[in-house]
C-alpha cells in the first residue's frame, strides 16, 4: 500500500544498503542514498552551499537538491510551478506500481490545491493544540513503560526498543485501532518502514494493513465511533460521501506520516544526548529549557526531506529546471545554513532565533507537527527522568536510515 | 507594544503560541491570532520579540 509514495530509505555503517556507483561530483551526480551522504550530509550541504547551492543529478530522473534556507522556503512556497504529487524521489522497487485502491494517493500531502485545501481542512483539527493536550497523557504513559522495561538492562537499542515504539502507537489510539491491536499494528508498520531490504516482509505488513483499514471502514460504516476514520467516512463532499479512495489515501497518510518521522527525531535527540553529556546534564538540570531545546533538535537533525515535482519549464536560480524534474525539499539542509543560523552545525539548547523549517513551510506545514513536538519532548523527558545517565555502546555500532527519512535504526546505548 | 499576526502568512506552525501562550491563541486549523487586539502586556515585551524572531512564516509583525 505504501510504495507509491513512500519516502527512500537507505542505512549506513554495516547494514544492507541499496549498492550506489560512488558520487564522483556532488555538484553534478549527487546520490542521497550514498552511504557517505547517509552518514554524514552535513559536509556535503556545506560544501555544496559554496561550490553550487542547487546541486543536480541524473541518477533515478533528472533532480535537483537545494542546500540553503533562502532556495528552500522559496520553492516551498511556489507551489505553482512545484507540485506534490510525486513526493518521493525513487520508488522502492524502482517503479511505481499501481494500487487503484489509492487512486488518489496520501492526500493531502501528495496533492495540489483544491484536493489539498479541503482534505488538509478535515485534518488538522485532529492535531490541534487541545487535541494533542488530550494525548499527552497516554503518550506519557507508554514511554515511562517501555523506559521500565529495560531501564534495568544496563544496555538497550535506544532505537527499536524506545524511539520506533512510540509514535506508531499513539497514532494508533488517534485512528481509533483497538488497543489489543496495538503490537500487531505497530509490527506491520515497522515491516513497511524498517524493512525495506527485505522485500517480502515489507510487501506482508504493508498488505495487511490495507486488509486491515479496508475491514476498518467497513466496520465503521455501520458502528461509527469517535474516532479519525469514522469522520472522514461521515463528511461529505459536495452533497455526496467522500470516495472511499481519499479516506483510504488518508488515513494511510495518517499512519505512516507520523511514524519513522518522529521516531527519527527522537532517535537522532537521543544519539545526540548520548554523545553530548553538557547537553544531557543542562537539560537534566534545567527541565524548563525542555520546549526551547525540542525545537533545536529539530533544526539540527531534521527527519524528513520531501520532494516536489516541476509542473512546467521554469527557471530557478539560474538553474534550468525542466517540467517532470524532481525538486528535493531539503528541510534538513536548509535548517544547516550559516546564512540563516549563526553556528549552524552546533546545537545550541536554548537558541533563541530559531526559524527552522523541520516542519516544511507554506501551505504543506506538516499537519501533525504540533503531536510530533508533543511526542518528542514527553519521550525525552520520561527517558530523561529515568536515565539522566547514558552514553554510547559504541559509535561504530550505530546505524543510520537515511534517503528521504533520516535517523538511527540502530542505537546502542549503555545506561548508568 | 503591539503585535499582529497576518492570516494570509501564519501557516500554523504555531511556535508563537508555543513561546508565548499568553499572548497567542491558536485555532482548530491552527490559525494564530494575537489576544487582547494584540496588546502586550508590560513585561511580556521580550516574550513578543522571541515569537516575532521564531515565525518560519515572517507572519507576526510589531505595530
Amino acid at each position: 500500500m505504501i510504495p507509491p509514495t513512500d519516502p527512500v530509505r537507505s542505512e549506513s555503517k554495516g547494514g544492507t544498503m541499496a549498492r550506489t556507483r560512488p558520487v564522483e561530483r556532488w555538484e553534478t551526480d549527487f546520490d542521497v542514498l550514498d552511504a557517505d551522504y547517509v552518514a554524514d550530509p552535513f559536509s556535503v550541504w556545506d560544501r555544496l552551499r559554496g561550490t553550487c547551492p542547487i546541486a543536480h543529478t541524473e541518477r533515478r530522473g533528472s533532480t535537483w537538491l537545494p542546500t540553503r534556507y533562502d532556495d528552500v522556503v522559496a520553492l516551498a512556497h511556489d507551489v505553482e510551478h512545484f507540485s506534490s504529487q510525486k513526493i518521493a524521489v525513487i520508488p522502492i522497487d524502482g517503479d511505481e506500481p499501481e494500487e487503484p485502491v489509492l487512486a488518489y494517493g496520501l492526500p493531502p500531502i501528495s496533492a495540489d490545491p483544491p484536493l489539498h485545501t479541503w482534505t488538509r481542512r478535515l485534518l488538522l483539527p485532529w492535531f490541534s493544540h487541545r487535541r494533542v493536550e488530550g494525548y499527552e497523557g497516554l503518550t506519557r504513559t507508554l514511554c515511562a513503560g517501555l523506559v521500565d522495561s529495560f531501564a534495568v538492562d544496563g544496555r538497550v537499542d535506544a532505537a527499536g526498543r524506545y524511539a520506533q515504539q512510540i509514535p506508531v502507537r499513539v497514532i494508533a489510539h488517534v485512528l481509533g485501532v483497538p488497543p489489543e491491536m496495538a503490537d500487531t499494528f505497530t509490527g506491520w508498520v515497522r515491516d513497511v518502514l524498517e524493512f525495506a531490504d527485505d522485500p517480502e516482509r515489507r510487501a506482508r505488513g504493508g498488505d495487511a494493513l490495507l486488509d486491515f483499514f479496508v475491514a476498518e471502514v467497513a466496520r465503521r460504516r455501520t458502528e461509527p465511533g469517535a474516532d479519525l476514520l469514522s469522520e472522514l467516512l461521515a463528511t461529505e463532499v459536495d452533497g455526496a460521501p467522500m470516495d472511499e479512495a481519499i479516506v483510504l489515501g488518508t488515513a494511510a497518510l495518517v499512519l505512516i506520516a507520523g511514524v519513522d518521522t518522529t521516531w527519527s527525531a527522537i532517535g537522532s535527540s537521543l544519539w545526540h544526548l548520548a554523545g553530548h553529556p553538557d547537553d544531557r546534564r543542562r537539560l537534566v538540570a534545567e527541565p524548563e529549557l525542555m520546549p526551547l531545546a525540542v525545537e533545536e533538535l529539530l533544526r539540527a537533525y531534521s527527519p524528513v526531506t520531501m520532494a516536489r515535482v516541476v509542473v512546467e519549464d521554469t527557471e530557478f536560480q539560474g538553474c534550468p529546471m525542466h517540467a517532470g524534474d524532481k525538486v528535493l525539499m531539503n528541510f534538513p539542509g536548509a535548517n544547516r545554513d550559516p546564512a540563516a543560523f549563526e553556528d549552524a552545525d552546533r546545537v545550541v539548547l536554548d537558541r533563541a532565533l530559531n526559524r527552522h523549517v523541520a516542519f516544511g513551510s507554506g501551505i504543506h506545514r506538516c499537519a501533525g507537527s504540533n503531536l510530533a513536538r508533543m511526542e518528542l519532548r514527553v519521550a525525552l523527558e520520561e527517558w530523561l527522568r529515568r536515565i539522566p545517565e547514558f552514553h554510547l555502546a559504541d559509535d561504530a555500532e550505530v546505524t543510520w536510515a537515511g534517503g528521504q527519512v533520516r535517523g538511527p535504526r540502530s542505537l546502542p546505548v549503555v545506561l548508568s | 507594544m503591539r503585535i499582529r499576526v497576518d492570516p494570509d502568512k501564519c501557516q500554523g506552525h504555531a511556535r508563537c503560541y508555543g513561546l508565548a501562550p499568553e499572548l497567542f491563541d491558536v485555532d482548530d486549523y491552527g490559525l494564530s491570532t494575537a489576544v487582547d487586539g494584540g496588546n502586550v502586556p508590560p513585561g511580556l515585551e521580550d516574550k513578543a520579540r522571541l515569537a516575532i524572531a521564531n515565525c518560519p512564516e515572517y507572519a507576526i509583525e510589531e505595530l
